[in-house]
């Protein structure tokens, strides 16, 4: 500001202080700098105290819920918050959130870098385009239309994998099968993997064909082979992409709600078995006893969606630390 | 086939190569072997046999390579078949839903079915409409859309133009964050602030707030996004002639990236118009018509299939209904996204390329 003031007429002479320094204290002299920084800095104060909002009111719900629980909140397998004594856990919630994303994650990750793949490298140029748009149009398509086509039509085309599945791998125990209707975790484990697969792949395919032009033409130059292009210069360099855009999947996987529940044959317990219907996720669980819940209930639900909710950021915190110590020497963000 | 007739010449310099049709004969093959033996073991279900001659297709596509064009070349071929099964294995869930989808979706859908509601039909009777349901969406989504788009795009403004320093990483990093809150989560937050403590009922408002908070952070990135791309030159001309800087920002920078802009908020728009789990939290779904937003359960789209679907007692008529929402719910939202495609290729930075 004394600069400005002192030479008026004159452009800021190049001194040793910061030009940074210069600019943010010359801006902030004008009134309709001073509103405008004020504004958008206030926007992103928001942002923060929203979050915050969000933990705060979470949390004073939970704990009147948790407070008045009788049986353990974390190992239980009762959900009975309007009984008296009020007991509940989310023993079951949890394994089947964690169970259910798990197997979305390992079918769809591979599959996502597979067609990231194909589009940026593999596809002729038109058709790789046509794809990526048709791919980015999926992603938009809601959750509930996915739980309708689950529902109706999923579920009635899942008795032949079943059924082969208990024949080979019944004998692990983890893949055996008894008959019942195939609304079990295995089948919303793999609708959440359909969910999650376009958002993958966007965010993947953009990452690949931000790979530097040079990198793969050095490798082909050095006569590499298509594979041998993509694993030394493209998978690298889009290491972080692809983590980041898994765990928008996951993220994603692990609050599903409406899917989930319309699919989903919901019960309180831990099947040893995949296949059996049964167990439930945080959201699906939400969803289902909300109409029903007393303000005690609807406290309990809330208490499980904060489990969930610290689930959530720590995915996101992780990812957001993996990428970060990733682009330190990656060179992506030059 | 020219190389074929020179090949076996200058082995010296070329590795032996299989043809281009290669690949296509050993998809051919794969395919009529797959069905053949599930045929021959008596499996019945397509996903079977499409996932045994995809196995053929890998394995069959190494040897023959291996043992013709050595071990790279195998690897690599292995690499692009197992590209194609991925691209294919996807493929096929992915246009069921849309082919079921369309398909079940035409029956009902007519220019009666999208005027009426839902008022006088019982949910296992044919007839009736979604007239309330895209009445209530409407006013949720763009309620949503007046709240976020303006914090959105000033904290992008913030986080491009202005912010350094913790605040901005702070901002930056739970922005992220947020991308990735759960859609009940945002409808349980609204649900204990704005039900539980403040003790208001259900409306379409309440959605609203729900719905914005999983709308800002998706306009705060892909805003961001635009404006890193407006190039630094423009900034340091219209600085440079005096221009302080908000109104570098207000007519520099934003109009450059307007398209930009335009087409995220749109893509964040239809990401919000289907979610269901905050609107069941806070909007409740009715059968009438309820044109203010401030009062009283909406319909929506969302709710409206779920409704259809959770409480028709397997009624085909309340299904044709579900399905018919579903086709209007993603014919919306395919239309946001072609018009915010249109809009970021119309208005592109023109460059060289």
């Amino acid at each position: 500001m004394d600069i400005t003031t002192q030479k008026p007429a004159a452009p800021p002479a190049p001194g040793p202080a910061a030009p940074q320094d210069k600019r943010a204290a010359r801006g902030a002299t004008r009134p309709g700098d001073r509103i405008f920084l004020g504004l958008s800095r206030g926007s992103g104060i928001f942002v923060l105290v929203l979050m915050a909002a969000i933990a705060a009111f979470l949390t004073y719900r939970a704990s009147i819920a948790i407070s008045k629980d009788e049986a353990n909140f974390f190992t239980s397998f009762e959900w009975n918050p309007a009984g008296s004594p009020p007991e509940f856990g989310i023993a079951v919630l949890a394994f089947g959130t964690v169970v259910s994303s798990v197997i979305a994650m390992v079918i769809a990750v591979p599959i996502s870098v597979g067609i990231a793949l194909f589009i940026t490298h593999y596809a002729p140029r038109r058709l790789g385009g046509a794809i990526g748009y048709v791919i980015d149009l999926l992603a938009a398509v809601p959750s509930i239309v996915y739980g309708l086509w689950g529902a109706l039509v999923l579920v009635p085309n899942m008795d032949g994998l079943f059924s082969w599945l208990d024949e080979y791998f019944g004998w692990t125990g983890i893949l055996e099968w008894n008959g019942g209707a195939p609304r079990s975790l295995f089948t919303i484990g793999i609708l959440l993997a359909l969910m999650i697969l376009p958002i993958i792949t966007n965010v993947s395919r953009e990452v690949f064909r931000q790979v530097p032009r040079m990198h793969e033409e050095a490798a082909l130059a050095l006569g590499a082979t298509r594979w041998e292009v993509i694993r030394m210069s493209v998978l690298p360099f889009g290491r972080s992409g692809v983590i980041s855009a898994s765990m928008l999947g996951l993220g994603r996987a692990l609050g599903e709600t409406m899917a989930v529940a319309m699919v989903l044959s919901p019960s309180f317990d831990i099947s040893a078995s995949l296949l059996d219907p049964g167990g439930g996720t945080f959201a699906q669980n939400i969803a289902s006893k909300f109409n029903e819940a007393t303000v005690m209930g609807q406290d309990a639900l809330i208490a499980s969606g904060m489990v969930l909710f610290v689930i959530t950021l720590l995915v996101n915190g992780a990812a957001r630390l993996i990428i970060a110590r990733r682009k330190e020497y990656s060179g992506a963000n030059a | 086939m020219s190389h074929a007739t020179l090949s076996p010449k200058r082995s010296s310099l070329r590795g032996a190569t299989l043809p281009k049709w290669f690949a296509w004969a050993v998809a051919a093959g794969s395919l009529v072997l797959g069905y053949g033996i599930s045929a021959a073991a008596g499996l019945h279900s397509d996903i079977q046999w499409a996932l045994i001659a995809a196995i053929l297709f890998v394995v069959g596509s190494y040897a023959v390579s291996a043992k013709v064009e050595g071990a790279r070349q195998a690897k690599d071929r292995t690499a692009t078949s197992l590209v194609w099964v991925a691209f294919i294995l996807a493929v096929i869930p992915l246009a069921s839903l849309i082919w079921e989808t369309v398909k079940r979706g035409v029956k009902v859908l007519d220019g009666y079915f999208l005027t009426h509601s839902m008022g006088v039909v019982a949910d296992s009777e044919p007839g009736g409409g979604i007239y309330h349901a895209i009445l209530g969406t409407l006013e949720q989504v763009g309620l949503a859309t007046l709240i976020s788009v303006p914090i959105g795009v000033l904290t992008a403004i913030y986080l491009v133009e202005y912010g350094r320093g913790k605040l901005a990483k702070a901002v930056t990093f739970f922005v992220d964050v947020m991308t990735g809150i759960p859609s009940i989560v945002a409808g349980l937050f609204i649900l204990s602030l704005w039900v539980l403590i403040l003790k208001m009922g259900p409306s379409g408002f309440a959605g609203s707030m729900a719905l914005s908070i999983l709308m800002i952070p998706v306009v705060v990135r892909s805003t961001e996004e635009m404006l890193k791309l407006v190039p630094n030159e423009l900034r340091e001309a219209s600085l440079a002639l005096g221009v302080p800087k908000w109104r570098t920002i207000l007519k520099v920078v934003l109009p450059t990236s307007l398209g930009g802009i335009t087409t995220g908020v749109m893509l964040a728009i239809a990401r919000i118009t289907g979610e269901t789990a905050p609107v069941l939290l806070l909007v409740w779904v009715t059968n009438f018509i309820n044109t203010n937003p401030f009062q009283d359960p909406q319909a929506s789209l969302p709710m409206y299939i779920y409704l259809q679907y959770a409480n028709s007692g397997g009624s085909g008529a309340a299904y044709d209904r579900a399905w018919a929402a579903a086709l209007t719910l993603i014919a919306f939202i395919m239309i946001l996204n072609l018009v915010a495609r249109g809009i970021a290729r119309w208005k592109a930075p023109k460059t060289g390329r």
